[in-house]
C-alpha cells in the first residue's frame, strides 16, 4: 500500500475539487451565452464540455439528429383543393416486416368493380406495441411511411393511432430529414426521367 | 500477435469406432454421440484431447422426426475453432439424457434451462428445477406443439394485418382479456402447491463444519426489488450470523420469451429483438446475430462495412464498461458521483449512436451483408475528436479518481476470488475470465470480421478478485480506444452492403453457431434453419447467465455486504440472463 | 364551495379580486408543494430503467424537478415509474409494492412494454400492460423513451397533481384510505383473484 494512508482518497478528492471549480470557471468564460443558446448547447455536448453538463429540458431541448426514429407517420402531398394525397398504396410491406406486427391496414376497394385501389382505407398503428425499429420506413418502396422526431407523446390514455392522426404533410418531412428527402426526391426524379425518356425513344 | 493454435486432425472416429458418427444432414456439422456413451466421450474430450471449456448446451425440438436433440459446443482455452457434438433422444415422456455437470460444472444452469423450456430431463443433475418459469407452470413452452395464449399463427407475418387489417387487439381474442390460459378442468380452490418450496429445499442441502454453539441458519432473500441497478434479480442466501453458508440465484423475473418469439419472427425481424438482450451493448448483439446468419447464408460484408462494424462494437464495449464502473461503485457505496462522471462520457458516445443508427440504445444497425446506413456527414470527424482528444484524458481522470482509493482497495482486493481452474470449469468468459489470469479473448483465439488487422493487447490481471475485475475493465477501455483510433485512420471508402437489401432473406437449411467477444463475455447465437423464412431453432448463449454459475461458489464464506460487490463485478444484465 | 359559487355570492365582487379566495390558493399551495417534490421509487425492470438512470444523471437532471431522491423502499416514495416489461413471475411483487406505497401515490407506465405489453406482448410470460392490475396515471410511449420524453411524462404527472383538489382527495375522506389490490397467485398460469369467479365457472381458454 502507499506510504501515507489516505493518499488515494486525497487524490480522488482533488479530482472532484477540480471539477467543482470548473463549473464556475466555465460559466464565467461564457457569461450570458452559456444557457438557452444553440451554441451553448453545442459546446456542452461537444468534446470540450467542462463544467455543468446539464441541458435544461424543457427550456432547452437537445436537438435530435436527422436519423432519429420514434413513432412512424404517413406522408401526404397537398392537393390543389387542400386534400391529402397519401403516398401510401397499401401494398402492406410495412405490415409484413414490422417485428411485433403492430400495423393494421385495410386496403380500399373500388365500390363499382370490387378491384383493389392503391390507397389505404384504414391504417392503424398501436404505439404501445411499436418498438421504434424503423424497419417499416426502411423497406417502404414508395417513401410513404417515415419515422417521426416528435417524442413528446406522453398522455393519460393508451396510444392507438389511426390514419388521421398519423398523416403529416411532406413539408414537415422535408423539414425534419432534409438530406434524406433530397436524396429520395432526386432518385424519384431520375426514375421519372428515365421512364419518360424510354417512352420518347419509342 | 501469435496465430491461434492450429487444429490437429482429431482421430475421434478411430478412438471410438462403434458409436460415434459425423452429422451428415445437409448444412450440419459436428458429431453424433450415442446417448449411453455420452459421459465417456465428454471425459475423453476434456482429458485427452484438451477441450476443457464447454461453451454452450442447448436443446432442439425436432417434432416431425419425433426426437429431441441436445447440442454441445466445446473449445480449447489455448485457442482455435471448436467442436460441436450432439445427442439425440426419442420424444417420449420423459425425455432423458445423461447430465454433464460432473465433468463440466458450467453446464448446470444451461441444463436447467433445457429442462424448464423443453422438458429434457438430465439424469444425474444435482438440482434439476425450473429456472425461468415458476414451479407449477403448466407445460414446456419451447416445444413446437405448445401454443402461447395469444397464439395467432406459426410464423409471422400474420394474415389478419393486411389486406383486411381491421384493428383487433389481442386481448379481444382471449376469454380473460389477458395473456392467460388454464389447463382443462382447473379448479383454483384446489390449488395447494407452493412455488418457493423447491427452492428452499434445495438451499438446505449444504455442508457445514460446525463447531461450538449450535446456531440457527436463517434464509434471507435479496431482491427482486433492491437498490442496485442490475434489475430484477433475486438471491436466496443461507446465513450463519453474517457469513454466507449457501447461496442460490433465482432468475426469470424478466423472462420475455425471446427464443419463442424468435422462432415466429423472420430473420430480419429478429434484429431489433437482439438489441433488447444486452440492452447496454446493443451493437454487440446485432454483430453476433449478423455473423451467425451470414455464416448460414455464406456471404461476407464489404470492407467499409466491416470497419464501421468494428468501430461500433468497440464503442459499445467502452459504453458498457463505463456503465459498469458507475454501477459497481454505486453498489460498493460511493453513491452516485462516479456514476455521474462515467455517464457523462457515455452520453457523448450515445450521441454518436443516435446520429448513425437513429436511437441511443436500441440501434438495429446491422444487416445481413453489411450495415443499414452509411455514416452521415461529419460523424467520422466527431468520432476522431472524441476518441483522440477527449476520452483518453477523461478515462485517466476517472482512473486517478478511483483506482488508489483506500476504501475500494480494502473492499475489493482479496474479496470474491475466482481461481483460474474454477473459471474454466464454470464456463466463465469475458473480463471475468481474464481477470483471473486466463488470456482467452475470441478476438484473438478465433478472429472474426477484421480483428486480425488491428494491434491491441489482451488485458489480464492475476488475482481474480473484485478489484482486479474493475481494473481489467479500465484496461479494456484503453485497448478499445486504441482499436478505434486505428480504424478511424484506416477506414476506406466503398459500399456498405454486399447484397441488395431485402426484407425476406433466403437462408439455406443448416445450422450455424456465431460468436463474438461481447463486453460481458462470449455471446453466441445458435441457429437452425430449415429453408423457411423463419428459423426452426434460435438460441442465445448469454454470457451473463453462464457467468452466474460461479456466483454461488464464489460467495461462500463471505459476509453479506460483499455479495453485492461480487454481483456487481460479475456484470450481469437481466435482459441477457433471462432473455 | 368551488370557485364558481364563490364568485357569484349574490353581490358584485370587483374584477381584480375575483378568484383570490382562501380555498383555491390553499389547493394551489398544497399541490405546488406536492408536485415540486415527487419522490420516484427506484423500480427499474428492464431497458427503460437505463434511460431512467440517464434521466437522473447529469445531462437531463431530475434534481431540477425535485425528483432526485429515488427511494428503493415503497414506503417512502410517491411515484412508481414502471420502467420495463412486466412479467407474470414479477407481477405479485409489483402489486405488493403498490399496496405498500402510502397515499397519495401515482403510477407512470414508462415505455411500450409497461403501457401495453410492447414488442413482447405475444409472449407467454408477459403481462400486456401493467394497467391490467394497477391503475396507471400517465403513459409514456417509446421503446425506450428518450430521457427528454420521460421528462415530458413527468411534467404531465406534475400537471395532473396540480389539477387535484383537497376536497375530492381519496385520503382525506371518511372510509378506507386506499383500496388494496389483491395479490395475484402463480399457478399453472397467473391467477388474478378478481377473476376467480370466472375461472370457477369453467371458462376455458
Amino acid at each position: 500500500m502507499n506510504d501515507m494512508y489516505g493518499k488515494g482518497i486525497l487524490k480522488g478528492l482533488s479530482v472532484s475539487l477540480k471539477r467543482f471549480a470548473e463549473t464556475y470557471l466555465d460559466d464565467l468564460s461564457w457569461i450570458g451565452r452559456r444557457y438557452r443558446t444553440a451554441e451553448g448547447i453545442a459546446h456542452r455536448s461537444g468534446k470540450d464540455a467542462r463544467g455543468i453538463f446539464t441541458v435544461q429540458y424543457p427550456e432547452e431541448k437537445l436537438p435530435v439528429p436527422e436519423e432519429f426514429r420514434f413513432v412512424p407517420f404517413l406522408v401526404y402531398n397537398e392537393g390543389p383543393n387542400g386534400e391529402k394525397n397519401l403516398l401510401c398504396t397499401s401494398c402492406g410491406i410495412c405490415a409484413k416486416v414490422c417485428p411485433p406486427q403492430c400495423i393494421w391496414i385495410v386496403r380500399s376497394t373500388d365500390p363499382a368493380t370490387g378491384r383493389p385501389v392503391p390507397d389505404p382505407a384504414e391504417f392503424y398503428i398501436d404505439a404501445d406495441i411499436c418498438m421504434n425499429c424503423g424497419l417499416c420506413a426502411e423497406y417502404c418502396p414508395f417513401d410513404a411511411i417515415k419515422m417521426d422526431h416528435d417524442y413528446e407523446l406522453a398522455s393519460f390514455e393508451r396510444h392507438i393511432y389511426d390514419k388521421a392522426r398519423l398523416s403529416k404533410p411532406a413539408k414537415y418531412y422535408e423539414s425534419i430529414r432534409p438530406d434524406n428527402a433530397r436524396r429520395e426526391n432526386a432518385a424519384r426524379a431520375a426514375k421519372q426521367a428515365a421512364r419518360s425518356g424510354v417512352i420518347k425513344v419509342e | 500477435m501469435a496465430a491461434p493454435a492450429s487444429n490437429p486432425t482429431l482421430d475421434l472416429t478411430s478412438r471410438f469406432p462403434d458409436w460415434l458418427i459425423t452429422d451428415t444432414r445437409p448444412g450440419y456439422s459436428g458429431w453424433l454421440v450415442d446417448k449411453s456413451h455420452l459421459v465417456e466421450f465428454a471425459t475423453a474430450l476434456r482429458d485427452e484431447f484438451g477441450y476443457d471449456y464447454l461453451s454452450s448446451v442447448t436443446g432442439v425440438d425436432y417434432l416431425p422426426e419425433g426426437k429431441m436433440e441436445v447440442v454441445y459446443q466445446v473449445y480449447r482455452t489455448t485457442g482455435g475453432p471448436g467442436l460441436m457434438f450432439k445427442v439425440q433422444a426419442p420424444r417420449t415422456d420423459p425425455v432423458e439424457v445423461p447430465s454433464l455437470v460432473a465433468i463440466y460444472p458450467g453446464a448446470e444452469l444451461q441444463e436447467r434451462e433445457a429442462w424448464d423450456l423443453l422438458g429434457i430431463k438430465f439424469t444425474g443433475h444435482p438440482d434439476l428445477r425450473r429456472i425461468f418459469m415458476w414451479e407449477g407452470f403448466a407445460g414446456f413452452p419451447l416445444r413446437k406443439d405448445w401454443h402461447e395464449p395469444y397464439f395467432e399463427e406459426d410464423a409471422k407475418p400474420f394474415k389478419n394485418r393486411w389486406p383486411a387489417g381491421k384493428i383487433e387487439m389481442s386481448e379481444s381474442q382471449n376469454i380473460f382479456e389477458d395473456n392467460i390460459a388454464y389447463p382443462q378442468g382447473f379448479r383454483p380452490e384446489g390449488m395447494s402447491f407452493d412455488p418457493e418450496k423447491a427452492l428452499y429445499d434445495s438451499l438446505r442441502t449444504y455442508q457445514t463444519n460446525e463447531i461450538g454453539l449450535d446456531t440457527d441458519h436463517i434464509i434471507v432473500n435479496l431482491g427482486p426489488q433492491h437498490p442496485s441497478t442490475h434489475g430484477v434479480f433475486r438471491v436466496a442466501v443461507v446465513l450463519d450470523g453474517e457469513t454466507i453458508v449457501n447461496l442460490k440465484p433465482v432468475m426469470g423475473y424478466l423472462h420475455r420469451n425471446h427464443e419463442k418469439i424468435g422462432e415466429r419472427n423472420t430473420y430480419i425481424m429478429n434484429m431489433p429483438y437482439t438489441d433488447r438482450l444486452d440492452y447496454l451493448a446493443s451493437m454487440s448483439n446485432n454483430f453476433g446475430y449478423a455473423l451467425a446468419v451470414e455464416k448460414l447464408m455464406n456471404i461476407k460484408p464489404p470492407e467499409r462495412a466491416d470497419y464501421i462494424r468494428i468501430m461500433m462494437a468497440e464503442m459499445t464495449r467502452i459504453s458498457n464498461h463505463l456503465f459498469l464502473i458507475g454501477s459497481l461503485l454505486n453498489d460498493l457505496g460511493a453513491y452516485f458521483t462516479p456514476m455521474l462522471y462515467a455517464l457523462e462520457e457515455r452520453e457523448l458516445i450515445l450521441d454518436i449512436f443516435e446520429a448513425v443508427a437513429g436511437s441511443r440504445m436500441m440501434c438495429n444497425f446491422f444487416r445481413f451483408g453489411g450495415v443499414a446506413r452509411d455514416l452521415p456527414e461529419g460523424t467520422l470527424q466527431k468520432i476522431k475528436e472524441i476518441f483522440f482528444e477527449r476520452l483518453p484524458r477523461t478515462i485517466d481522470e476517472i482512473d486517478r479518481f478511483l483506482s488508489e482509493n483506500e476504501v475500494i482497495r480494502s473492499r475489493g482486493v482479496g474479496q470474491g476470488v475466482l481461481t483460474p481452474e474454477d473459471a474454466i470449469r464454470f464456463s466463465i468468459t469475458g473480463p471475468m475470465l481474464r481477470a483471473s489470469g486466463i488470456p482467452y479473448d475470441i478476438r484473438r483465439a478465433e478472429p472474426y470480421s477484421l480483428y486480425d488487422r488491428f494491434e491491441f493487447d489482451v488485458c489480464t490481471r492475476k488475482h481474480g478478485d473484485i478489484y482486479d475485475r474493475l481494473m481489467v475493465r479500465f484496461d479494456e477501455i484503453r485497448q478499445s480506444i486504441r482499436i478505434i483510433q486505428q480504424a478511424a485512420k484506416q477506414i476506406p471508402e466503398g459500399p456498405i452492403m454486399s447484397v441488395k437489401p431485402m426484407y425476406q432473406v433466403r437462408v439455406p437449411p443448416g445450422e450455424a453457431y456465431g460468436r463474438v467477444e461481447g463486453p460481458k463475455g462470449e455471446l453466441g447465437f445458435y441457429l437452425v434453419s430449415d429453408g423457411k423464412p423463419n428459423p426452426w431453432r434460435y438460441h442465445v448463449r448469454a454470457p451473463s447467465f453462464i457467468n452466474l454459475t460461479a456466483f454461488g461458489p464464489m460467495c461462500i464464506g463471505l459476509k453479506v455486504a460483499d455479495v453485492v460487490g461480487v454481483l456487481g463485478s460479475i456484470d450481469i444484465v437481466l435482459g441477457e440472463v433471462d432473455r | 364551495m368551488d370557485s364558481n359559487e364563490l364568485n357569484a355570492p349574490g353581490y358584485e365582487i370587483p374584477a381584480e379580486i375575483k378568484g383570490q379566495i382562501a380555498i383555491t390558493s390553499l389547493d394551489r399551495i398544497y399541490n405546488w408543494g406536492r408536485s415540486a417534490s415527487v419522490w420516484p421509487m427506484m423500480f427499474g425492470l428492464a431497458c427503460c430503467a437505463i434511460e431512467m438512470i440517464c434521466a437522473a444523471a447529469s445531462r437531463y437532471d431530475l434534481a431540477r424537478f425535485g425528483m432526485e431522491i429515488m427511494r428503493p423502499s415503497p414506503r417512502q416514495s410517491d411515484l412508481m415509474i414502471v420502467s420495463g416489461t412486466v412479467t407474470k413471475k414479477m407481477m405479485p411483487t409489483i402489486v405488493r409494492l403498490y399496496n405498500q406505497m402510502p397515499e397519495p401515490k401515482y403510477v407512470l407506465a414508462m415505455g411500450a412494454c409497461a403501457s401495453g405489453g410492447g414488442p413482447f406482448k405475444e409472449g407467454y410470460n408477459v403481462v400486456s400492460g401493467v394497467d391490467k392490475f394497477i391503475p396507471v396515471d400517465v403513459y409514456v410511449p417509446g421503446c425506450p423513451p428518450t430521457p427528454q420524453a420521460l421528462l415530458n411524462g413527468l411534467m404531465k404527472v406534475q400537471e395532473k397533481i396540480r389539477g387535484e383538489s383537497i376536497k375530492k382527495s381519496r385520503w382525506y375522506q371518511k372510509g378506507v384510505d386506499s383500496a388494496e389490490i389483491p395479490i395475484p397467485l402463480l399457478g399453472p398460469d397467473l391467477i388474478d383473484p378478481r377473476k376467480i369467479g370466472r375461472i370457477k365457472n369453467g371458462e376455458k381458454a
